[in-house]
């Protein structure tokens, strides 16, 4: 039994059918990497997961619980981040500012009406934030506006926000695309060493292929909203029917 | 100082000076000059001031802070000044309960009111809170009239109990509003230093006073983390929902904070003059504060401040230049010239300076999104880049 059971979702838009008996199982502290072609739908299958969209048959378990009917935000007080395909930070703060929210966040969950504090005062997130900053290589821009930052950069402090929250499940959706091939190599290192260091689940789509090979524990390939094959890294780079339906279409 | 910074703690401290020198800086022409009507240093106008001052600084912890755009915030403004005057036909010519019922009533009728309108955003909201404002005002103007005495207006009257107090003072009048028994708001001291004249009043001292801890606490709230969540919910609420928040708790304490504002200067209104009238809750002054806010400058601290002043004075100042001040203005020029001058101008003053205003809104608007104070920013720069570069001449003179 997996951490993460995803059993029979199926999802339609319109005459399109996104998702057909979707059937998945991550193990718990593995990297489960799902693959698939432009369009297969697997930023779907993460929208069904953290109450974006909710699937039209079909159940989603996270640690024995089901996700769905449950608000976005209970999902992910549940312990599910997620890492969106085009970066959702907040653009009129700063990095600081931006770390800081998923600090206070997780410390609070519920709300509570710290009007009278004083932001910087809060020393031990404030250092907590400071240390993802670190570990993301972004400590010298933490004063920067988010607008104006790159691509790469607004997927990294995506990233940083949703890692200082400690999730048990991440979800990263083409967590490298936009980014320099140097930022591409810290970024697996990084989500290696979060791997070994912290009891983590991730659930990771990608395109780039030494990516999924450097990090995955297993991959299941999507194709036209239906899992084709899944199975270790090994065996998915030889495997026939992948290089037809995915790796010969997409190279 | 105060838990503030030091930038902070200078504003805080510039706005304090400034609102005790009011009286001063306000009046600086000598009495019976003809600039002496461009002088706002008397105690309606300057309660005036600063009464909507905390109003908008109200607005902004709502408007500049979350982006939810309200539409209504009169209606607070309005029940703000009806409890007051009811505090004062009940209990007592104190302006203290009737202050603090003010806020506590305005406060739960926000809560009210931004409970149901806050399941919208957007222009749904913004309607919602008009549609609240516009019932409030009909049910203060028809429908409630023995609450709100209708189109007169509540106004105190010799038949009141006041139970603290006295329903008609030894010569039969009716008592008036005071801090402490003695310490009434309508007294006022006037100075005479030469041609000058200034004037020191209880009541806006008073109301000064509630300005600058609207002020103080309003930076706090700025700089909280509580701040923070309102201005990332401003930013992007998707982000805040996928990061374990829900937005709606933190936009309702800032929707009531902003609500309880609009109370306080509802309040010191009727505290000021002790009549409360429907009127108050007009749209049109829920539109006033919105655009108070944004010529100032939306999100920032003095902004608003600088915008209810702005207009403030437009309304009371250049609406009083009437024809007659105009042809005093322009008598020195050829009979022709004066009277096609006296009738462009007369479109930009007397009745007509909301065109004036509303010309300087669309300038301020366009070419300074950030209102006043970008254009303060913008002037500032501009010194600090040229004192630079007159560093750097005086530095390459000794070398020729
Ligand atoms: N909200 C939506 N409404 C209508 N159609 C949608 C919606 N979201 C996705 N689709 C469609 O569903 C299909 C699957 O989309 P999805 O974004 O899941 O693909 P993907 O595998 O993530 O592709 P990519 O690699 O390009 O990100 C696409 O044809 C897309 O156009
Ligand atoms: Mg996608």
């Amino acid at each position: 039994m997996g951490i993460l059971e995803v059993k029979d979702v199926g999802k339609r838009f319109g005459g399109l059918q996104a998702l057909g008996d979707v059937n998945l199982s991550v193990a718990e502290n593995s990297v489960h990497a799902i693959i698939g072609p432009n369009g297969a739908g697997k930023s779907t299958l993460l929208n069904c997961l953290v109450g974006k969209l909710i699937p039209d048959s079909g159940s989603v378990m996270f640690d024995g619980q089901s996700v769905l009917g449950r608000k976005p935000y209970e999902i992910n007080q549940m312990g599910i981040s997620r890492v969106f395909q085009t970066p959702e930070i907040f653009g009129d703060l700063t990095v600081f500012e931006n770390m800081m929210i998923p600090c206070f966040a997780k410390r609070d969950g519920a709300f509570r009406l710290h009007a009278l504090e004083n932001v910087g005062r809060e020393r031990d997130l404030v250092e907590k934030a400071e240390q993802m900053l670190i570990d993301v290589n972004m400590i010298d821009k933490r004063h920067m506006h988010t607008a104006s930052m790159s691509r790469g950069d607004k997927r990294r402090l995506e990233m940083a926000m949703c890692l200082v929250q400690e999730p048990r499940l991440l979800l990263l959706d083409e967590p490298t695309a936009g980014m320099a091939r140097a930022d591409t190599n810290n970024t697996i290192d990084l989500l290696k060493e979060i791997k070994e260091t912290r009891d983590i689940t991730m659930a990771i789509i990608e395109h780039d292929m030494h990516v999924v090979f450097s990090l995955a524990d297993r991959i299941t390939v999507l194709a036209q909203g239906t899992p084709l094959v899944e199975d270790t890294p090994d065996k998915i780079k030889g495997h026939p029917k992948v290089r037809e339906a995915y790796l010969g279409e997409a190279h | 100082m105060f838990g503030l910074n030091k930038k902070d703690t200078t504003l805080l401290i510039a706005v304090a000076f400034l609102a005790l020198c009011a009286p001063f800086i306000l009046n600086p022409f000598p009495e019976g000059s003809s600039l002496a009507q461009f002088n706002a240093g008397y105690p309606d106008l300057m309660q005036r001031f600063v009464i909507f001052g905390i109003f908008a600084i109200g607005f902004n912890i709502l408007f500049g802070l979350t982006g939810y755009l309200s539409f209504g915030h009169a209606a607070f403004l309005g029940v703000g000044s009806y409890s007051a005057v009811w505090m004062f036909k009940l209990l007592g010519m104190n302006v203290l309960p009737a202050i603090a019922l003010s806020v506590v009533v305005a406060g739960l009728f926000a809560l009210l009111i931004g409970y149901i309108s806050l399941r919208r955003s957007g222009i749904y909201f913004s309607i919602l809170t008009l549609a609240f404002a516009q019932m409030s005002f009909n049910l203060a103007y028809s429908v409630l009239t023995p609450i709100t005495n209708g189109e007169t207006g509540l106004q105190l009257t010799l038949n009141d109990p006041r139970i603290l107090g006295q329903s008609a003072t030894a010569d039969g009048g009716i008592p008036v509003t005071n801090l402490l028994p003695g310490i009434e708001m309508r007294d006022t001291f006037t100075m005479e230093l030469g041609p000058w004249l200034f004037q020191f009043n209880t009541g806006y001292y008073l109301c000064a006073v509630f300005l600058l801890l609207a002020f103080y606490l309003s930076v706090r709230i700025f700089r909280s983390p509580f701040g923070l969540m309102l201005r990332a919910v401003k930013s992007n609420q998707q982000r805040m929902y996928y990061t374990g928040l829900n937005t709606r708790p933190y936009t309702l304490a800032a929707f009531v904070i902003s609500g309880m504002y609009a109370g306080l200067a509802g309040g010191l209104m009727a505290s000021m003059d002790p009549l409360a009238g429907a009127e108050r809750m007009q749209w049109t002054a829920s539109g006033e504060v919105v655009l108070m806010t944004i010529l100032g400058g939306a999100g920032t601290l003095i902004g608003p401040v600088l915008g209810a002043g702005f207009i403030k004075y437009f309304e009371n100042i250049f609406s009083k230049i009437n024809d007659s001040v105009l042809h005093g203005w322009f008598g020195f020029m050829p009979d022709g010239l004066e009277n096609a001058l006296v009738f462009v101008s007369h479109f930009f003053v007397g009745k007509s300076w909301h065109l004036t205003l509303g010309l300087l809104f669309m300038l301020v608007v366009t070419f300074l999104p950030g209102g006043l104070v970008e254009g303060g920013q913008r002037i500032g720069r501009l010194f600090r880049r040229k004192s630079a570069e007159d560093a750097k001449s005086t530095d390459v003179k000794p070398a020729e």
